[in-house]
This record gives C-alpha cells, sequence and structure tokens, in this order.
C-alpha cells in the first residue's frame, strides 16, 4: 500500500493538482475491491458480464488511478501524465478516456443513482453482476444522494453495494450522523467497518446478500498514511512543492 | 389524437418491439400508460418524483446497454435535471430519451413553477444533445422511432397544440413549405400553422424546423431567398440566432424575433390569452412580417 500511497503523492506533485488526502481515504477500500472482490478482466474491461464499480466521489480520482494503473488497465507511466493537457488521466474520472472507468464523475451526487440504474438495467437484463459505488460522507448532503438510496430499496436492488467513505470532512459543514441508521431507516441492510482494515472490508464486500441493497459504512481517516496530511484541512487540494515532497514522501506509512 | 396519445402509443409501439427500451415516468402519465405497465412490468416504471436521480439512474441504464425514456413535466425534466442531462447524458455521450409535456405555458393557469419557456435554450447548452420540437402527433411518431435508438441524448418537446396538418419531416432536416423572395420566416414546431396563417398572399419563404439541435443550416442556406428573416419559436425567443447567422455568413442578414420575451411570465389563464399579450398571433406575426419587407 505504501507505493500506492507514493504514486498518488507523486503524479499530484508532479501535476501541481489533486485531491491527495481524498484519495488515500480511500485507498484500501478500491485495493481490496479490485485485488479481491471485483469480477473485471483488465484487458477486456468492457465485457458484459463484469462487476461495475463506479466512484461517485469523483475527487478521489487519483486513488482510483494508482489501484487501476497496479492491476493492469492501463500503463504506469501514463499516471507521470496526470492532469496535464493531453493525458487520459484528469482532476476527476472520465469513462470515455479511462479504461475500467465506467462513468464519468465529478459533480457530487451523480455516480450513486447512475449505479443504481446500472443495478436496474443488470437486472432486467437478467445478469449475474454486481454494482458497487463509494459515496463520501460530504456528497451525502446532496439529495440525489437519498432519492438513490430510497430508490435502490423500494426497488429491492440487491445487486447494488453503496459504500461510503465516512471521513468525517465536512462535519465542519453539515453533521451527517449516524449514515448506518439512515441508510437503514431507507430500509438498506448496513454494516460498518474499519475501511482501513482490509479484512474486515473484504468481509464486508464479500458477506451473503439480502434481498436488500447493502450499506457498508467506512470508517476512514482523511489522508490515511500519510501522518502531514492525516485530517489536515488544509491539504484537502493542495499539491506539494517539490521542496515539500521528499517529507511528505517520507512520512508515509 | 393528441401529442401526449401519440407518445403514449408511440412508445407502447418500441417497448414491445426493442427489449432494450425502459420507460421511467415522474408519475405523471400513469393512467395513459396502464396498458403497458401490465404488458411491460419490468421496463416499465413509475419512478417517482426525484428528477436529479431519475436522469442518473436513466444515464445507468444507458451504460447497460439499455435504451431509457423518462417523462415527465418541462421544468423538472430539464430545469431541475440539467446537471445530470448535461455531465450524466452530454458529457459522457449516452443515449437516451427525455419526453416532456407543458410545453411554455401549456399549463398557464399553474404559474410560473409549471411554465417552462426556457427548456430549448438551456438544453441548447449541453453539446450533442438533440432537440426535437415537433409540430403535430404524427410529426412525434416519425421523428422518435427514428431517433430513439440512436445512441444520442435527445429532448423530444410534445405542446398541448398541434398543427392541423402534418408534414413529411426528417429528424435533423427542415422543411421547405414554400419559397418566395420578400423574407425568410424560419418557423419551429407548432407555431407553423400561426406562421401559415401569417403570411397568406405574402411573397416569403417558409421553411418548417422540427429538429432544433442539430440545425439544419444547409437547407437554410439553400433557401433564404432575403437577407430578412424573421424567427418565429414557441419558446424564449433567439435560440437559433445563433445558428442562423453561422449557416449565412458571411451574408448580412437582419433577423426579427416572435417568441416569448425574456421574462417570467406572471399571469395565468389561458394559452390563448399568453398568446395575444405576448404577440404570438396570426395577426401580429402578420405586421412583423409586413413591416421586414416594407
Amino acid at each position: 500500500m505504501k507505493n500506492l500511497r507514493e504514486a498518488i503523492v507523486v503524479a499530484a506533485a508532479s501535476a501541481g493538482e489533486g485531491h491527495i488526502p481524498s484519495a488515500l481515504s480511500i485507498l484500501d477500500i478500491l485495493w481490496v475491491l479490485y485485488d479481491k472482490v471485483l469480477k473485471i478482466d483488465p484487458l477486456h474491461p468492457t465485457k458484459p458480464d463484469r462487476d461495475r464499480f463506479v466512484l461517485s466521489k469523483g475527487q478521489g480520482a487519483l486513488g482510483l488511478y494508482v489501484v487501476l494503473a497496479a492491476k493492469g488497465f492501463f500503463q504506469h507511466k501514463d499516471l507521470d501524465t496526470f492532469a496535464t493537457f493531453n493525458s487520459i488521466l484528469g482532476g476527476h474520472p472520465d469513462r470515455n478516456k479511462i479504461p475500467g472507468v465506467e462513468a464519468s464523475t465529478g459533480s457530487l451526487g451523480h455516480g450513486f443513482p447512475i449505479a443504481v440504474g446500472m443495478a436496474m438495467g443488470l437486472r432486467v437484463q437478467r445478469s449475474s453482476s454486481r454494482v458497487f459505488t463509494l459515496i463520501g460522507d460530504g456528497e451525502a448532503n446532496e439529495g440525489s444522494v437519498w432519492e438513490s438510496a430510497l430508490l435502490a430499496a423500494h426497488h429491492k436492488l440487491s445487486n447494488l453495494c453503496c459504500i461510503i467513505d465516512y471521513n468525517h470532512s465536512t462535519d465542519r459543514a453539515l453533521l451527517v450522523g449516524n449514515i448506518a441508521a439512515k441508510f437503514g431507516a431507507f430500509d438498506w441492510e448496513c454494516i460498518s467497518v474499519n475501511g482501513h482494515d482490509q479484512n474486515e472490508l473484504l468481509a464486508a464486500l464479500t458477506r451473503e446478500r439480502t434481498n436488500r441493497p447493502l450499506a457498508i459504512v467506512a470508517r476512514t481517516v482523511k489522508g490515511f498514511g500519510c501522518a502531514r496530511m492525516e485530517n489536515n484541512p488544509e491539504w484537502h487540494h493542495k499539491a506539494p512543492t517539490p521542496e515539500q515532497l521528499p517529507a511528505l514522501l517520507e512520512s508515509l506509512r | 389524437m393528441n401529442m401526449r396519445q401519440q407518445m403514449v402509443s408511440t412508445v407502447e409501439g418500441v417497448l414491445r418491439s426493442d427489449v432494450r427500451t425502459m420507460l421511467l415516468l415522474g408519475d405523471i402519465g400513469v393512467f395513459g400508460f396502464r396498458n403497458a405497465f401490465e404488458a411491460f412490468p419490468e421496463r416499465v416504471l413509475n419512478i417517482g418524483i426525484l428528477e436529479q436521480a431519475t436522469i442518473g439512474v436513466a444515464a445507468g441504464l444507458s451504460l447497460c446497454n439499455m435504451i431509457p425514456i423518462v417523462h415527465s413535466i418541462a421544468p423538472f425534466l430539464v430545469e431541475r435535471a440539467f446537471e445530470q442531462l448535461k455531465i450524466d447524458f452530454g458529457y459522457q455521450k449516452t443515449g437516451g430519451n427525455f419526453i416532456s409535456v407543458g410545453a411554455s405555458y401549456d399549463y398557464a393557469a399553474l404559474g410560473c413553477t409549471h411554465h417552462c419557456p426556457g427548456d430549448v435554450g438551456i438544453l441548447k447548452n449541453c453539446p450533442g444533445m438533440e432537440i426535437v420540437v415537433p409540430g403535430t402527433a404524427s410529426e412525434f411518431d416519425t421523428l422518435f422511432r427514428r431517433t430513439y435508438a440512436n445512441g444520442s441524448p435527445t429532448y423530444y418537446r410534445l405542446s398541448e397544440r398541434s398543427n392541423a396538418m402534418s408534414c413529411d419531416v426528417s429528424f435533423g432536416k427542415a422543411t421547405v413549405i414554400r419559397k418566395g423572395e420578400g423574407l425568410t420566416v424560419v418557423a419551429v414546431g407548432p407555431l407553423l400553422d400561426t406562421v401559415l396563417e401569417a403570411g397568406k398572399d405574402l411573397d416569403i419563404t417558409i421553411l418548417y424546423y422540427t429538429t432544433v439541435a442539430p440545425f439544419d443550416a444547409q437547407t437554410l442556406k439553400d433557401n433564404a431567398g432575403s437577407s430578412k428573416l424573421l424567427l418565429c419559436e414557441p419558446y424564449y425567443s433567439g435560440v437559433s440566432a445563433a445558428d442562423i447567422q453561422a449557416a449565412l455568413f458571411p451574408a448580412p442578414v437582419s433577423i426579427d424575433f416572435a417568441g416569448i420575451p425574456f421574462r417570467f411570465l406572471t399571469q395565468y389563464g389561458s394559452c390563448a390569452e399568453h398568446d395575444e399579450a405576448l404577440g404570438l398571433t396570426a395577426g401580429r406575426i402578420r405586421s412583423r412580417m409586413q413591416r421586414m419587407m416594407a
């Protein structure tokens, strides 16, 4: 994981752009998904029978990119081009440019409804493919998140799993409180896990499913694995300068 | 058959013939589609009153190779969910169909929240969005069947008002109604009948547009018989002005507008009363024509 964290920090530093702490917050979740859970062939990422993953909190894109590169969806050297003019890798994921990206996100509250639509469509098609989406707790301020939660429960989308990256970064603006209880009130099956414990994540993501959609509240730390950035809002959307980079890399776990 | 009734018939037809189609109703048209609910329970959903999520859901369906058809009242379908239309469909280049009712002030008595003269202008700001404004029920049927599965996002603007006769329309093509020298008139959708009456006996060219985007520049270029042009649009005026200027460039062109002026409509009453108040009657449009031809 340290290599992945390093790749995130280096890419952002090279570009002078990036949401590093958001990417670090979700990195363990993404790694478990792509390493152990999702059925997707990196060499054939549009096969109809694949599982789908939608990164609804698009600002975590760097986390997704380093995992996709590590899994062979594109070449690692593409990370060096992050956020440059002709790069396939922008500050938010783009489905028309990046192999393995299922939806173009960045505007919060868009990916989750798209994932609901995918789950509906796959069910109509009698597909056994599953749909996973990852939202942020700040994103859960958006009304469309709760519209989606209502819809998914009403239609009993048991092929859908929503992971909530609960790093409390927007508590300063609006408290979302007990998200698990809120999803539970919308009639989702809910569990809460340590979002940096890969064993707990794997158990949650692979648990036997009921006839309801599953919400996994992942308790995370924004900037996890980089001591200088953890829970430090100064770094939300800030790239390290060349002078700052060595110390940051040194502080990575 | 009015446009709404035609929509039910046409959409039921494609639901029957194309298993990729899926209809999402924003809790309107439920009675009209009662037979479709029964025939295709998995593919016809009264999705509820949540327009932003509905458009996102439609995009998700499209990304799974389904063909979504979303139906609601214009302000809720377009204005509330515009960002989803822009990003989830426009930017992502996904295919989908969005059918509105309540054009401009069709629901005049319900007030501003249910008026929508801005829908076409708003959607013109979404690159790749196709905009279809049929003038009759039959034209909707022709245009919808031609476009619903073309892989692009397409907006169909239904109106309570229709022209008396249908034209031979094609998606993306304007129809030359007649040719003259004194003035070129571009008439959009259900305004054609009013324009025909207004221009009776006048030496003018009338071009009929049922596709607003993409704009058919070639037909205009080939048939504009005058440097004077009257643009008649059943929504906020001027949506196609830039397309017209670009089509005729570098020739000088003088454009006047007959459409809805850019302000909130604060009165109720009937569509006819609004037409009168806004100058969208045959008599007032004829006066504009004559003034330009003088």
